[in-house]
């Protein structure tokens, strides 16, 4: 994000300076991100791409730009815990979709950095509804294990990745055994043989071959192995999570996150015992799957409430298209504590696990989702409640530089307002 | 496999793969044995719906703010219901004006509105859960099918439909086939009320639709399997081979002679004549114009295209053609026909005053209709066009009613309709607000302070969460 490198059409995309200057956005109602309450007529901020201090008491820096947030609300852009956003434009069509490794031959040694575009409408479109940064999955292909994915900004610059290599994605469960022979018991073999593979090719074993994993899928997971990188499991049903937190055991260096867990809630005090974070599905209840048998709304609330450190996903949901959905799952949390029976989140809650708590799990908590000083300058205004479906993102900050926030939905919009043609067929109309 | 596969969007599923590779040749209607009968014009007469309405007290809602269905609202309003009809709707009424039999709720701060209505759902031919055995939405072996009836298909214990009754107040939903064929067969209209068989839910007098498919779904199932259509040139030569078909047939029979029943064709000539609605999925303005010309051609009127997500691009053309567009509020991307969709393309139909419907297409949405119409309104006026909250509300209630040939009886909440509505615990078009409370022809089947007026499909009896009641 740092490295700026306009084109000449972003620059003039901007009516407002582009590099990171000091700014303060005041008069607010301003949301620090960390669960906390709101804090009326705060201010927000920003020098050299950081926060620098936001709350009730914090002073205008000056020579600072100031932004009068007065009847706004002001919020850390949007953290969307799970997303394959940059990995396609149109996802039916091959050419423009890199979710998953496909044929390549390589498994876990898959690395999606360079697979995000920032120059993909999605990024421009999901910027413009105040999503700043996602965690970015590959899509298992051949193998158990996807590759590794990353953290990656919606900015308008040509560097989208915060993080490369900041996970690796493996698949459990129904999707697991889809990819190890069609059963559960090949899932948790393949699993076991291939960090064999990977340590014997790590302690320079003679024994290592290249049956299940290629040197450079060995080296991939010798990084999680050693609890360097995060494992990122996709696991949906409350038999899958158990069996998963016994095998935990064999390898307590790697740091595990569930990521699904549509019956999460079935498991949740052992969760908490075995240390492992979620993050869910927030409106899954059907029994999409004989591993969702139990699926409810509730169940994001009842892990949060036996605790369980869990955030929201886009898992298999629209995921490179729809991060700006985010929000108003959130707001459905909020909307059960309404509901006799069931179990939401109140707002505060709510809006964490959209901002610092998948941040927090993907252990970048101390640079993303809050407004804590410190953390990267991603800071949206809003022209009301965020979790509100009239809501809209009216500025966005990303790493302290204002965004442009115009995308070609818009101006497919504006050429059609009047859908009637004028003096000239409407492809003139730009 | 990735988890959730929308089948009506993207063509081929597992289930219809295996289905081709049996290499059968595709089982016409001509195939079938000959049966010498009189006319069948009117086309609902065998599997006709049981659906009774079950029992319900008088009920006074008092004190709530009313969205009508047709536009309007009645703040602090009182709705009367009955027998399980609308009864009265009106403003505030006096403890003495309150009729003596009737169960008073107090509705203060909350919004009561007609029961939603989803115009395009596959609850019950692609239900949950989506496992192979149950992918019954696609007969993706011809690609003509009008032979084929959605209802023969639908599972009546989907756990959906509760779904959709409890978050989502959905008390009606038309159910259709996928979007394979080019003619997909007929859609049957339900009643949001769990049965022990398809005919138990079918809404009483609903007429029925014929799903249609532009674009690419056609072309590329049947392309891939080497056969016509391959591009979208071909999608409307075989249609236009077919109407013609259709009209001999339709002549044929109303010719007074004896001639030999084809379902398929009595499927299409009951288009002909009127009496079964063209359901269209159609994403691109250019092939919905197309289409338009060719129902002239053949004398039809298409009642509605559906995931229409470029009608914004002709909402002129669409209002002087009297037909509907049935949208979500924000998909795109997910295939290159969806790909120039827009978040205002609701607002900008409404705006030229075309008529717009918000559908879902999709178990999960259809739980959340009011929250995608809640979004299209915000769109809308962001672009400084004036729509009530009221005409977004019909967007999911009266014009669907209307599309779907229903509207005489549900749709909206005017005395001596059906008492198919929805208390709210606030605004509907809050991410905030939940159903209370849903009465479907006056009876009371979803109470979200009772679990015991919360269906539960006997899939999910006695398996953990039990239909999330747990």
């Amino acid at each position: 994000m740092k490295h700026l490198l306009f084109t000449a059409a972003a620059l003039a995309a901007f009516s407002t300076p582009a590099f990171a200057e000091t700014v303060a956005i005041t008069g607010g109602k301003v949301i620090i991100g960390d669960g906390s309450a709101p804090i009326e007529g705060g201010t927000v901020v920003i020098r050299d791409g950081n926060i620098v201090a936001a709350g009730k008491d914090v002073a205008v820096p000056a020579g600072a730009r100031t932004i009068d947030a007065s009847g706004k609300w002001v919020t850390p852009g949007i953290f969307a815990g799970f997303s394959r956003i940059g990995l396609a434009e149109v996802d039916a069509v091959n050419g423009t979709n890199d979710k998953s490794g496909g044929d390549s031959g390589f498994s876990a040694a898959i690395d999606i950095a360079p697979a995000i575009d920032p120059f993909r409408s999605p990024i421009a479109v999901n910027r413009a509804a105040g999503v700043t940064r996602a965690v970015v999955a590959p899509e298992a292909a051949k193998s158990i294990f996807a590759g590794q994915g990353a953290i990656a900004d919606l900015g308008v610059d040509s560097n989208p990745v915060s993080k490369a290599k900041a996970f690796q994605f493996v698949e459990f469960g129904e999707d697991g055994a889809g990819n190890s022979g069609g059963s559960r018991a090949g899932t948790h073999l393949h699993f076991r043989a291939m960090l064999r593979e990977a340590q014997a090719h790590a302690s320079g074993n003679d024994a290592f071959d290249d049956d299940l994993l290629k040197i450079e899928d060995a080296r991939a997971l010798q990084s999680v192995l050693r609890g360097e990188t995060r494992l990122l499991v996709h696991v949906e049903g409350a038999n899958d999570m158990l069996r998963l937190l016994e095998l935990k055991r064999d390898y307590p260096a790697i740091k595990m996150v569930f990521v699904g867990a549509t019956e999460g809630w079935r498991v949740a005090d052992k969760l908490v015992s075995a240390g492992v974070p979620v993050i869910a599905s927030a409106l899954n209840d059907l029994p999409a799957t004989f591993e969702m048998l139990g699926a409810t709304q509730s169940n994001i609330g009842r892990m949060k409430d036996a605790g369980v450190k869990v955030a929201i996903g886009m898992i298999n949901d629209r995921d490179a298209h729809q991060l700006r959905y985010t929000p108003q799952y959130a707001g459905n949390l909020v909307s059960l504590q309404k509901v006799p029976g069931a179990t939401g989140l109140n707002w505060d809650e709510a809006f964490a696990t959209i901002s610092s708590v998948p941040a927090e799990i993907m252990g970048v908590g101390d640079r993303y989702g809050s407004l804590k000083a410190g953390r990267a300058g991603d800071v949206v205004i809003w022209d009301g409640d965020p979790l509100e479906l009239y809501a809209a993102a009216t500025t966005v900050f990303i790493d302290g530089v204002q965004q442009p926030l115009a995308n070609r939905q818009d101006r497919l919009r504006d050429r059609y307002r009047n859908p009637v043609e004028g003096d000239l067929p409407k492809a003139y109309d730009r | 496999m990735q988890s959730r596969i929308r089948w009506s969007l993207f063509a081929a599923p597992l289930a219809l793969v295996a289905c081709s590779n049996t290499a059968v040749a595709p089982k016409t209607a001509s195939a079938e044995p000959a049966e010498k009968a009189a006319p069948a014009k009117k086309a609902d007469a065998p599997y006709a719906s049981t659906y009774k309405a079950y029992p319900g007290s008088a009920t006074v809602v008092r004190n709530v703010t009313i969205f009508d269905g047709e536009g309007g609202q009645i703040d602090n309003g009182t709705v009367y219901f009955k027998d399980g009809k609308v009864n009265m709707v009106g403003g505030a009424m006096t403890d003495k004006e309150l009729p003596a039999d009737a169960n008073v709720i107090d509705g203060t701060g909350k919004f009561v509105t007609p029961g939603i209505i989803d115009i395009h759902s596959h609850l019950g031919d692609y239900p949950s859960p989506a496992v192979e055995a149950h992918q019954d939405g696609n007969e993706a072996t011809s690609p003509t099918t009008p032979e084929v009836w959605a209802e023969h298909s639908v599972w009546p214990q989907d756990p959906g439909f509760s779904r959709a009754l409890a978050n989502g107040g959905v008390t009606s939903l038309q159910i259709l086939p996928g979007s394979a064929n080019l003619m997909g067969g007929r859609s049957v209209v339900l009643k949001n009320v769990y049965a022990r068989s398809v005919q138990g839910m079918k809404f009483p007098g609903a007429p029925y639709g014929l799903k249609m498919a532009c674009g690419e779904n056609p072309k590329r199932v049947y392309g891939a399997k080497g056969r016509m259509p391959s591009t979208r040139m071909g999608n409307l030569a075989v249609n236009r081979q077919t109407w013609i078909k259709a009209q001999e047939y339709k002549k044929k029979r109303d010719s007074g002679k004896e001639f030999t029943r084809d379902i398929g064709m009595e499927t299409l000539a009951g288009v002909l004549d009127g009496d079964i609605k063209i359901q269209n999925h159609c994403y691109r303005a250019d092939e919905m114009a197309i289409v338009l010309d060719m129902a002239k051609e053949f004398g039809y009127k298409v009642s509605t295209f559906h995931h229409a997500v470029e009608s914004y691009k002709i909402a002129d053309l669409l209002k002087e053609n009297g037909v509907c567009s049935a949208v979500w509020a924000d998909w795109w991307g997910f295939k290159m026909e969806a790909y120039d969709a827009i978040p205002e393309n609701a607002a900008i139909l409404q705006n030229a005053g075309a008529c717009v419907i918000i559908h879902s297409d999709d178990e999960n949405q259809i739980q959340r209709l009011n929250q995608e119409a809640a979004k299209a309104l915000a769109n809308g006026r962001r672009m400084g066009f004036t729509i009530s909250d009221g005409d977004a509300i019909r967007w999911m209630t009266y014009n669907p009613a209307k599309a779907l040939g229903i509207d005489a009886m549900t749709g909206s909440l005017k005395p001596g309709k059906m008492a198919d509505l929805v208390l709210w615990n606030s605004n509907p078009l809050s991410v905030y607000s939940r159903p209370e409370k849903v009465w479907v022809d006056g009876a009371l089947l979803f109470d979200s302070s009772d679990p015991k007026r919360r269906p539960v499909s006997d899939f999910e009896l006695g398996q953990p969460g039990e239909g999330d009641v747990k």
